[in-house]
């Protein structure tokens, strides 16, 4: 049920354009803030992205799901309204407000017709500096977090993740989920849920992106009456984690029909000088617009798999280059073979000519859309600033894709893929494979 | 986790039809029917191929041949070689991909509103002149067996739910599964793809969608270009399946798996599905499942079972209307820790009696609705979802009127006409009522 309803979402998420030719503007505010916007008169509602950064990495020592479940309870009530008066008035002036959190950031995705700007304004902004987080609320949530928890420990993707998270980076919270354990999640109580909060939104790491029908001095004012009350900082922004992942083959036995693998080793930062060459490299080894080399040799000509992938995830505080692949537990011996001849190969050959001209192609075609509506573009203006890109990225990103040479590839090929670190966690049972640590 | 869920069904399931894009239709000679949504904000186009066939019209035995043949359509053509229509696509910075349902099979790509015309005159080949490379026939036979390990047998609640429908339908094929039974996609052919394949791939089977930066001539003489030659096959005709026979007798099952973490009860009611220039009933129907379950705060059920009663930690009601044949109408319960699935089916049970005792709340009614009018001003946003909704009505037996009248159609249902669907609908006897859970611990057993 859960699941399904994340892959439908994600099937919707996948839909229209706009063009790569986003004018942007940079406001700064009178209470000291500043946000991009791209203004779009045509549709009367406006998408604003916020994004704290720190996400669950905040939660305090022996807290673990404490920023999860806070955020899970923002909606819950706020102000003079409890949960169910608040649900009414969003309802009445359909607005949406979704807040997400994950390892790096908390999310603030906000959504509402011009007609009723202030209104959900000062919605927005009573759930966010003044939630009630009553205790009959927290048990409410704290039990579908809890059984999310439980769900989770018996799906085996989710226990190859896990895995391999905890053996790459410790006690770093990258090496834990942000949901908590069920002891964790259990022992939190209402002040712990309002430490949260003081520790995760603050006006120091907020990051804002908004487009849509709305001028800069409209947005102006509702940036500063939205977040001007908030606290001037939270808790400090956590630690570089420090990556201690071993080379091998580790299997989790896990009763299923079919395995699922977890691969990886370091990857690189969003601001290494090769972070071009090396997203290049890897569409093409691993991506999902080509047909990759991963999906030509394990799905397409061995049909292994419904589907495979690798990705730099290049994250805050630690880098990693993983990917994921699921089959049946008679062939993942052959399809770890396949995966580690794959990874031998471009580490030692490189790539070619012909290769890299076609994901060059492919990717400053694909890229304008990528530019999908008002929402998704408010996401990636607020991506952009997480990652200090400059306002005029966008017009220049293509041509930093396309000065990527065959040499610089293949040197960077050479640097990021390390057959000899590659750790493989398999969640099953997969046959004629000896685990080797 | 849960919440977001609930707001994205909601989202689903009021889901108009908007009038936001500029709507354009016309058919060719050969029968293709063409619809154009105008969106130019952005110089995007989507191009899609709809056909009227999907996996409830397979022959029986066949069970995935539909959804096989998909992934056999991009396994080359007389003039491109396997996989080369998507390099093309890729070559052109553009994406690609297909999607099966038990109604409608399609294919679209998303690429820069110039090239247009090279999409047409692929797709159009792919309609006409498939030729499946003979070496792809059986590894891609085992990718579908491996993403049908990966939606459902590695699933529990998908395992589930492919019984409950097989239970829910005595006859109609609805109640075989999309990607079709593992035992019979073992057998699947090569041959068996091209009758399929043959039998129902023509331009009189087909709904063509072009939304984005394009102008509704320009799609036209490209249209009668590409399409145009393609002779219709006066074999097709409309579809005509088989219909259900009375369902006398509830259906209860027991689903246990080691791997359900979280037990629940989930009920499907047999329902009327939207019809053409007939959608009252499944108007009230969809706000029904809205006002029952639409929200994890303010909905009904959630207000009954989770606030008052403690009785659920996540509820659920939702209702498919697109659909060509009879559909269903569906209750969830989740229990918290320490209720049994008997008292949380029961608490279900009294929630929705004592609805229909209380009648639907007025203001409840009309925040759905203002929801309802917001989300066309909403899903302007996205052309493609758009033309999802058109391409998923027209392949489902309904015309551009119906979606077109559909947002008036639930904006002017009252709640005494919900409260009237809601009697209908909720007989018992049209009923398949499952308990999800673990398999009891045995006493002494420590092998689990």
């Amino acid at each position: 049920m859960i699941r399904f309803a994340v892959t439908l979402a994600a099937f919707f998420v996948a839909a229209l354009p706009a063009q790569a030719e986003v004018d942007i503007t940079e406001v700064t505010t009178p209470g000291g803030f500043s946000a991009w916007l791209v203004e779009e008169h045509s549709i009367p509602f406006v998408a604003v992205e916020f994004r704290f950064k720190g996400g669950t990495s905040l939660d305090a020592e022996g807290k673990r799901g404490a920023t999860n479940l806070m955020t899970a309870m923002i909606e819950e009530g706020a102000g003079e309204m409890d949960a169910i008066a608040f649900s009414k008035r969003r309802e009445e002036l359909a607005t949406s407000i979704g807040f997400s959190v994950h390892d790096d950031a908390l999310s603030v995705s906000f959504r509402f017709l011009t007609e009723n700007r202030d209104a959900s304004v000062e919605l927005l902004k009573t759930a966010l500096t003044d939630p009630r987080f009553d205790q009959t609320a927290l048990e409410r949530v704290r039990a579908q977090v809890l059984s999310s928890i439980r769900s989770s420990e018996t799906d085996p993707s989710e226990i190859a993740q896990s895995t391999f998270n905890a053996m790459a980076w410790g006690s770093h919270p990258y090496g834990s989920s942000g949901d908590g354990t069920i002891d964790s999640v259990t022992a939190l109580t209402r002040d712990d849920i309002f430490d949260a909060h003081a520790a995760a939104i603050a006006k120091d790491r907020a990051v804002i992106g908004a487009v849509g029908d709305i001028t800069p001095e409209e947005l102006v004012s509702l940036i500063d009456e939205v977040l001007g009350d908030l606290p001037e900082t939270g808790a400090p922004l956590p630690e570089m984690a420090e990556l201690q992942l071993e080379p091998g083959i580790t299997v989790v036995p896990f009763e299923t029909p079919q395995a699922v693998a977890f691969f990886g080793h370091e990857g690189l930062s969003r601001d290494d000088d090769d972070f071009f060459a090396a997203y290049i490299v890897n569409e093409i080894f691993g991506g999902h617009g080509l047909e990759s080399r991963l999906h030509r040799e394990v799905r397409a000509k061995r049909g292994l798999t419904y589907g495979i992938g690798a990705y730099l995830s290049s994250r805050d505080y630690g880098d990693l280059l993983i990917g994921q692949v699921s089959t049946v537990n008679g062939r993942m011996r052959e399809t770890v073979d396949v995966l580690t001849e794959e990874w031998r190969r471009i580490a030692g050959d490189g790539i070619t000519a012909e290769e890299l001209e076609a994901a060059q192609t492919y990717l400053t075609g694909a890229y304008p859309l990528r530019f999908d509506g008002n929402a998704q573009i408010a996401r990636i203006l607020v991506g952009m600033q997480m990652d200090d890109l400059p306002i005029d990225y966008i017009a220049t990103r293509n041509d930093r894709i396309r000065a990527v040479t065959l040499e610089e590839a293949n040197r960077v090929a050479a640097r990021i893929y390390r057959p000899e670190d590659l750790q493989i966690v398999i969640a099953g049972e997969p046959e004629g494979i000896e685990p080797s640590n | 986790m849960f919440r977001r869920i609930a707001a994205l069904a909601t989202a689903l399931s009021i889901a108009t039809a908007a009038t936001a894009a500029e709507v354009t239709n016309f058919t060719l000679d050969n029968g293709l029917e063409v619809v154009v949504l105008e969106d130019h904000r952005a110089p995007v186009v989507v191009h899609m191929v709809w056909y009227r066939v999907g996996s409830a019209d397979e022959p029986r035995g066949k069970s995935g041949i539909a959804h096989y043949l998909e992934h056999l359509m991009f396994k080359g053509t007389d003039t491109t070689g396997p996989g080369e229509f998507s390099d093309i696509v890729a070559a052109n910075g553009g994406n690609d991909n297909a999607f099966t349902s038990f109604d409608y099979t399609g294919y679209f790509q998303r690429v820069a509103a110039d090239r247009l015309e090279l999409m047409m005159k692929l797709e159009a080949d792919r309609m006409q002149n498939l030729s499946i490379a003979p070496e792809f026939v059986d590894s891609e036979r085992a990718v579908v067996l491996e993403e049908r390990n990966q939606r459902v047998e590695n699933d529990p609640g998908a395992l589930f739910q492919e019984q409950r429908r097989a239970a829910q339908y005595l006859h109609h094929p609805y109640g075989i599964p999309i990607i079709g039974w593992k035992h019979e996609i073992e057998t699947l052919t090569v041959g068996d793809a091209v009758s399929f394949y043959e039998a129902h791939y023509a331009p009189n089977n087909a709904i063509l969608i072009v939304a984005g930066d394009v102008e509704p001539d320009e799609v036209r003489v490209l249209a009668e270009r590409h399409y145009g030659p393609i002779p219709a096959n006066p074999a097709i005709t409309p579809r005509d399946r088989v219909d259900e026979p009375p369902q006398l007798s509830e259906r209860r099952m027991v689903y246990q798996d080691p791997r359900v973490a979280q037990p629940y009860v989930a009920r499907s009611y047999l329902a009327p599905e939207r019809d053409p220039g007939d959608q009252r009933e499944a108007a009230a129907l969809t706000l029904l499942a809205n006002v029952l379950g639409g929200s994890q705060t303010t909905s009904v059920l959630a207000q009954k079972l989770q606030l008052e009663q403690k009785m659920s930690i996540y509820s659920d009601a939702s209702y498919r209307g697109v659909s060509l044949d009879d559909t269903t109408f569906s209750l969830f319960t989740a229990p918290p820790d320490g209720v049994s699935l008997e008292d949380a089916e029961a608490a279900l049970d009294v929630a929705v009696a004592e609805f229909l005792e209380e009648g639907v709340d007025p203001e409840q009614l009309d925040r759905i609705k203002a929801q309802i009018r917001a989300s066309e001003i909403y899903d302007a946003d996205s052309v493609q979802r758009l033309a999802n909704r058109y391409g998923n009505a027209l392949t489902s037996g309904l015309t551009l009127e119906d979606i077109e009248a559909w947002p008036e159609v639930l904006d002017s249902i009252t709640g005494d006409e919900i409260i009237a669907a809601a009697r209908r609908v909720f007989d018992r006897r049209n009923a398949v009522t499952g308990w999800v859970m673990p398999p009891p611990i045995i006493e002494g057993d420590v092998s689990q």
